[in-house]
């Protein structure tokens, strides 16, 4: 390290040199914080303000989902899977019913599935709504939130509607639905996509050219695509570093080779790209709930399922494209009424080790940035 | 119900389906207990078929309208389906190399390779290089604690430029560890260290291996069976939390 008696004043220029001949610094940004977006604790090591390297500590909400699991039958295992990533409770309900599904090779009829699609890009939407909100927030622009929240509410209403519960709604059941879609879910559905359309093009005015917004997120957070295959990093992440996948194209589910959408990817793979795949997912998830809801069949709402779920024995892996990634069902049966174990893959906890990849070398400030970008929600992380 | 307190140490799954001709509720004529048929008659092709979801409840015999009003009625499926080998140039390829250390099976469709033990950091790497299986989606285990080979070690792996997905499964003891596959894969660093939170298998080569769910201090491996569902590790509530359990 250079003798501070002998700087001469162009030394202190270069950023790079540590000036005050310190060591690194090691700052905790605590469990409680307002920008982790739950209980996440990340150790610092800083140089100034530049990130040196950064070590998650997680499992601050870690309930035992799994264990309990083991305890439950599949049935009564329905309800805790909603409160993993308690943001988009409806995608986790439909990972899990298909996965159970799959195991007892029924497969919901068609009513069903076609309700459950409309309630899934619903919820991606309600999603990327709250993503954008609290990420804006971190960040800085508070008026987001505002927006995003009252047109959450919308959303969070035809949930109600439905099923009784807004955020961890429980809206499926193994081999279908168990309510009947109400009268009127097709107008409010309608409407809901007539009122969020100019909404979005709001929240992209506030946002997409705003120089502010620009310097905090261009160049902040790049992952390529190579290494974001390699992390297993998967959703609006990986398909902003110009991976295009998308498991609703690759290894489509719940009807969804009858709908037609795009999938929006990016380039640079920094935080703005990732905003503007997400804003475009928005777009795409309402042409997917518009060809949906138009086309709603009659029929029957659950299929022929056995009254106590005894799949026979043997494992499945089922995947779905949740709003934050790949989200995993791995389920053993032992032939009993109780799952054997089922792992839950989670993507936020695979997408969360990219952090420090990508902020390396970034501004403190830039971590905050980059943990919204994200999107990760604890509840999933840790289960 | 008194079904939810029983211990899932059933019969370990070894492949083979059960009888279910105990079904609890089932009025009018337990007919065909037949279930035990190991011989794969139905679903030959490893499409999950949309079309058989109601043929088997609709068997049976019994008028159908009342026995279709409680879905309880309908008497187990005539053949449950059984994992069953498979076949591909792939696979072709890596019996060639390991011969008798793999056995590729495919159930409901999804295809997963049984591996012996000694061939694990190799056969990794071979899918991974040669392969092209680039993404590593999970590493799991589940532990059958009357077996003698405890544990099943699970790598789900996806092909990008391929699309598609395949388990490779291995079989170890208690006691006996891995070899790491971080360098093969980056995404398995936390994934490794999760396993080894909940079940005790360490992964040899890891750069960090340590707890991550639980606390750091925590003894004992929750999913492994022999612990309990209420169990804590009171030891490590009673100092850090300074409270006398955590029920």
């Amino acid at each position: 390290m250079t003798d501070p008696t002998s700087l001469s004043p162009l030394d202190l220029e270069t950023p790079d040199k540590t000036f005050l001949d310190a060591n690194e610094l090691v700052i905790n940004m605590g469990p409680q914080h307002p920008a982790t977006h739950g209980v996440l604790r990340v150790i610092l090591r800083l140089d100034g303000e530049k990130v040196m390297g950064l070590e998650c500590v997680i499992g601050y909400l870690h309930r035992g989902v799994e264990k309990i699991a083991e305890n439950r039958t599949y049935t009564m295992f329905n309800p805790y899977v909603d409160r993993m990533d308690y943001v988009a409770a409806v995608s986790n309900g439909l990972g899990y019913c298909e996965a159970v599904e799959k195991l007892l090779n029924v497969e919901a009829p068609p009513r069903a599935q076609y309700v459950r699609v409309i309630l899934t890009e619903l919820n991606r939407m309600a999603s990327h709504q709250l993503w954008l909100g609290t990420h804006a927030l971190d960040i800085g622009a508070i008026t987001p939130l505002f927006y995003t929240f009252r047109d959450r509410e919308e959303i969070l209403k035809i949930f109600e509607k439905y099923c009784g519960a807004r955020l961890t709604t429980h809206a499926f059941r193994i081999g279908g639905l168990q309510y009947e879609t109400y009268d009127g879910l097709e107008k409010d559905v309608k409407t809901f996509v007539s009122f969020v359309r100019p909404k979005i093009d709001e929240y992209e005015e506030l946002l997409t050219t705003n120089r502010i917004w620009l310097e905090r997120t261009k160049g902040v957070g790049k992952i390529s695509g190579k290494d974001a295959i390699a992390l297993g990093v998967t959703g609006p992440v990986l398909r902003a570093s110009g991976v295009k996948w998308d498991i609703r194209k690759a290894l489509p589910y719940a009807n969804y080779k009858n709908f037609d959408f795009d999938i929006p990817t990016g380039e640079n793979g920094d935080t703005y790209d990732r905003y503007l795949v997400r804003m475009a997912e928005f777009r795409q998830s309402l042409r997917i709930i518009e060809q949906a809801v138009d086309n709603i069949p009659e029929g029957p709402i659950m299929a022929k399922v056995p009254k106590v779920i005894k799949p026979p024995v043997g494992e499945i892996y089922h995947s779905i494209e949740a709003p934050k990634g790949e989200l995993g069902y791995f389920i053993v049966s032992d032939g009993s009424t109780q799952p054997y174990r089922i792992r839950v893959r989670p993507p936020s906890f695979v997408n969360l080790q990219a952090l420090e990849v990508m902020c390396r070398g970034q501004l403190v400030a830039d971590v905050i940035a980059v943990i919204g970008t994200l999107d990760i929600v604890l509840g999933e992380v840790d289960r | 119900m008194p079904d939810e307190t029983k211990s899932p140490a059933s019969p370990p799954p070894e492949g083979e389906p059960k009888p279910t001709a105990d079904r609890p509720a089932t009025p009018g004529g337990v007919k065909a207990a037949s279930s035990g048929s190991v011989q794969s008659e139905t679903k030959p092709a490893p499409d999950k078929p949309a079309a058989p979801a109601t043929p088997p409840k609709a068997v049976a015999g019994a008028p159908a309208t009342p026995a279709a009003a409680k879905p309880a009625a309908a008497p187990p499926k005539p053949a449950a389906p059984v994992p069953t080998p498979w076949d591909s140039p792939m696979i072709a390829r890596l019996k060639g190399n390991y011969g008798s250390g793999i056995e590729p099976l495919t159930y409901l469709g999804q295809n997963y390779m049984v591996v012996d033990r000694s061939l694990i950091p190799e056969i990794l790497q071979v899918l991974r290089n040669e392969e092209q299986f680039d993404y590593c989606v999970d590493i799991t285990a589940v532990h059958y604690p009357k077996r003698e080979k405890q544990f099943d070690v699970l790598w789900i792996l996806y092909s990008f430029p391929r699309n598609e997905r395949i388990r490779v499964k291995t079989q170890i003891a208690d006691g006996q560890t891995l070899p790491s596959s971080v360098p093969i894969w980056a995404t398995t660093n936390w994934l490794e260290r999760e396993v080894f939170d909940m079940f005790g298998i360490s992964f040899d080569g890891h750069p960090d291996m340590k707890r991550i769910l639980l606390p750091d201090g925590w003894k004992g491996h929750p999913l492994r069976k022999d612990y309990g569902i209420l169990q804590q590790d009171n030891e490590w509530v009673q100092i850090n939390l300074g409270i006398e359990s955590g029920q």
